[in-house]
């Protein structure tokens, strides 16, 4: 795959020869699991399957949740109760899918971070990172639907918010927002829709996980050198890479189980470390909760939607070119969509010709600012909304938008780069001795 | 086989219009149920009004009720209160909201007058719904213009409401409602 010369899938038995005549099963399991794989991949080519993982473990315990949750405004919260007091396993199954969920999202970052910090986005990988970001939204979305069917008081107020921001899109907002809730405000009909939802989306991120994966077996995978795997001759690309199955199988699991030992003591012993206690007090219409905020993972794009109040120039100034249509309100929302909208268009706002960050001095610095600046907003969402929190959530986000609208375009043009190595065996022997040997495998 | 004259052309290409646009048509009919299954079914729309019995509410206090899934604020101000409301009626053209919204007097500019119910200013009823992304704000002279304060966001109404700091957009709703004795009437009635 990728125009990676290597050996492909023949027949032997004769059950083998007949499907592969009606059915290529077996051909498109071998290709995938012994796709050549750069050898030189290090500790951060290890997300996917942890991923993966995530999604098996949610859809999982997700579908066993569902046997015992009853979806309505009186029943849901009883229900959710139910499962921790009563049904037998019940309370650690639900820990499992809530912090399920957290082990997702960290997974999701440290991938995506991966990809900004190495180019993985650069082309000829654009659509991989176009659909990678579709999954990353689809897993919002999920995550915040799941969130609302405890039907505590964080679900609900956080509904009203969350559904609150497509009000704010100017003409068809209200309409848009009683479509979404069934009514004018968060209630039955929310909570009933909301549960479909919640069901169907983990099956349509798997089916684009495999869109995903199938783009970038395409291409061949990155690696921490942005070079490309030679494809002159299989000789040539065999000193490049390995097979996936089973060598990197085999490192990926070793990963998973290390990360599996953390999660594990976080579900045992903190379960509700990182949910809000006011999500165990029943929904309540007439009393939002004195502090409301939003699950860890989406307080880096609540910050930046806090961010831009009535008194910011740039704010006023928008309000005042579109006549009173984008005011605060909406700004806020745009700045929010449009802080995911400019990391989906990296591939076309990296100007540089070099792909790995490795190979760009000052590339790396603007990277890990990017980085710092991430966990800075993920603090100052989970701040009150007042002074001096809501100038520095401007300041954060102004450096996020600067990144990719400004930074990254710019560089490509000032920086010098250095020379990457001009192979990936050149590249992986400097690391793991074996100078001038013409291959070396970890595994002999 | 030479049929391909310009006239038999034009006839092939409109049946593949009408044919293109007959399935068009027939694609929207059938998605149409499917979108619009998700508005408000008969049941939530039957619920338009409510009555609150205010008699026993004193000056000083609110009494919040649930009107269409919403809370809605009945508050009774001090003297105190409407003065300082009344006091900010001068600089209404500057207010980050100059209109009253008030359902019962659309579009008159957001001096107190407009916003109360009634002719003393005393009672002010408004949806309890933040006009920024929908929280419930906190009264009883919450934020910094002693009136309610929004956990969520940080938007700060004075005591008539009106929203005078933070990322809200509107003042508090004031939805159609009138007294009817010592009840309040909130809602249209039939």
């Amino acid at each position: 795959m990728g125009g990676i010369p290597h050996d492909h899938y023949e027949p032997k038995s004769n059950f083998e020869k007949g499907m592969a005549k009606r059915l290529p099963i077996f051909g498109l399991l071998y290709d995938t699991l012994m796709i050549p794989t750069p050898k030189n991949l290090n500790w951060m080519w290890i997300w996917g399957i942890v991923l993966t993982f995530c999604l098996a473990l949610q859809i999982i315990t997700g579908i066993v949740l569902v046997m015992h949750y009853t979806p309505h405004e009186d029943l849901a919260f009883a229900s959710v109760e139910h499962i921790m007091r009563n049904v037998n396993g019940g309370h650690m199954i639900r820990y499992f899918h809530m912090n399920g969920a957290s082990l997702f999202f960290v997974a999701v970052y440290a991938h995506i971070f991966r990809g900004l910090y190495y180019g993985s986005y650069k082309a000829p990988r654009e659509v991989t990172w176009i659909i990678g970001m579709l999954i990353y939204l689809l897993m919002m979305g999920t995550a915040f639907m799941g969130y609302v069917l405890p039907w505590g008081q964080m679900s609900f107020h956080g509904t009203a918010v969350i559904t609150g921001l497509f009000g704010a899109i100017p003409f068809i907002g209200e309409a848009l927002q009683t479509w979404l809730l069934g009514a004018t405000a968060v209630g039955q009909p929310a909570l009933n829709r909301f549960f479909s939802l919640h069901y169907l989306l983990p099956f349509v991120i798997a089916g684009l996980v495999i869109v995903h994966i199938w783009a970038f077996h395409t291409t061949g995978n990155n690696n921490p050198t942005g070079v490309e795997v030679r494809r002159t001759s299989k000789a040539d690309a065999e000193k490049d890479t390995l097979k996936f199955w089973p060598y990197f199988v085999i490192k990926d699991l070793f990963a998973l189980a290390v990360i599996l030992v953390v999660f594990m003591a976080i579900v045992g012993f903190m379960p509700n470390y990182l949910g809000h206690p006011d999500n165990y007090i029943e929904a309540n219409p007439l009393a939002t909760p004195a502090h409301i905020v939003p699950e860890w993972y989406f307080l880096p794009f609540y910050a930046i939607l806090r961010a831009f109040t009535a008194d910011v120039w740039v704010v006023q100034i928008a309000s005042f070119i579109t006549g009173g249509i984008i005011d605060a309100k909406f700004f806020g929302v745009l700045a929010m969509f449009g802080a995911i909208a400019v990391m989906a268009l990296a591939p076309w706002l990296d100007t540089s010709s070099v792909r790995s960050g490795r190979y760009r001095p000052m590339f790396k610095w603007w990277f890990w600012i990017l980085v710092a600046d991430f966990i800075f907003l993920m603090w100052l969402g989970a701040m009150p909304a007042e002074e001096p929190y809501a100038s520095l959530s401007l300041l954060g986000a102004t450096y996020w938008f600067a990144y990719f609208l400004v930074i990254l375009p710019l560089l490509g043009v000032i920086e010098k780069p250095q020379t990457p190595p001009a192979t990936i065996e050149e590249d992986f022997n400097a690391h793991y001795g074996k100078k001038g040997a013409d291959s070396a495998t970890p595994a002999e | 086989m030479t049929q391909t004259d310009e006239h038999d052309g034009e006839r092939r290409d409109f049946l593949y219009f009408a044919t293109g646009a007959a399935g068009a048509v027939a694609t929207g009919a059938a998605v149409w149920p499917l979108v619009n299954q998700m508005n408000p079914s008969a049941d939530v729309k039957a619920l338009a009004s409510i009555r609150v019995n205010v008699a026993d509410i004193q000056p000083g206090t609110q009494v919040t009720v649930l009107w269409q899934g919403k809370p809605v604020f009945i508050r009774r101000r001090t003297e105190d209160e409407i003065t300082a409301a009344r006091a900010d009626d001068a600089d209404v053209d500057n207010l980050q909201d100059p209109i009253d919204r008030n359902e019962n007097k659309p579009g008159l500019p957001a001096i107190d007058a407009n916003r109360s119910l009634d002719e003393n200013g005393e009672w002010l009823v408004m949806l309890g719904v933040c006009t920024h992304l929908g929280c419930v704000p906190l009264g009883d002279g919450a934020g910094d213009f002693g009136g309610w304060f929004c956990p969520c966001h940080g938007s700060h109404y004075d005591t008539a409401g009106r929203i005078r700091r933070g990322p809200a957009n509107q003042n508090l709703l004031v939805p159609i409602a009138a007294f009817d004795g010592d009840e309040l009437v909130i809602g249209k009635e039939d």
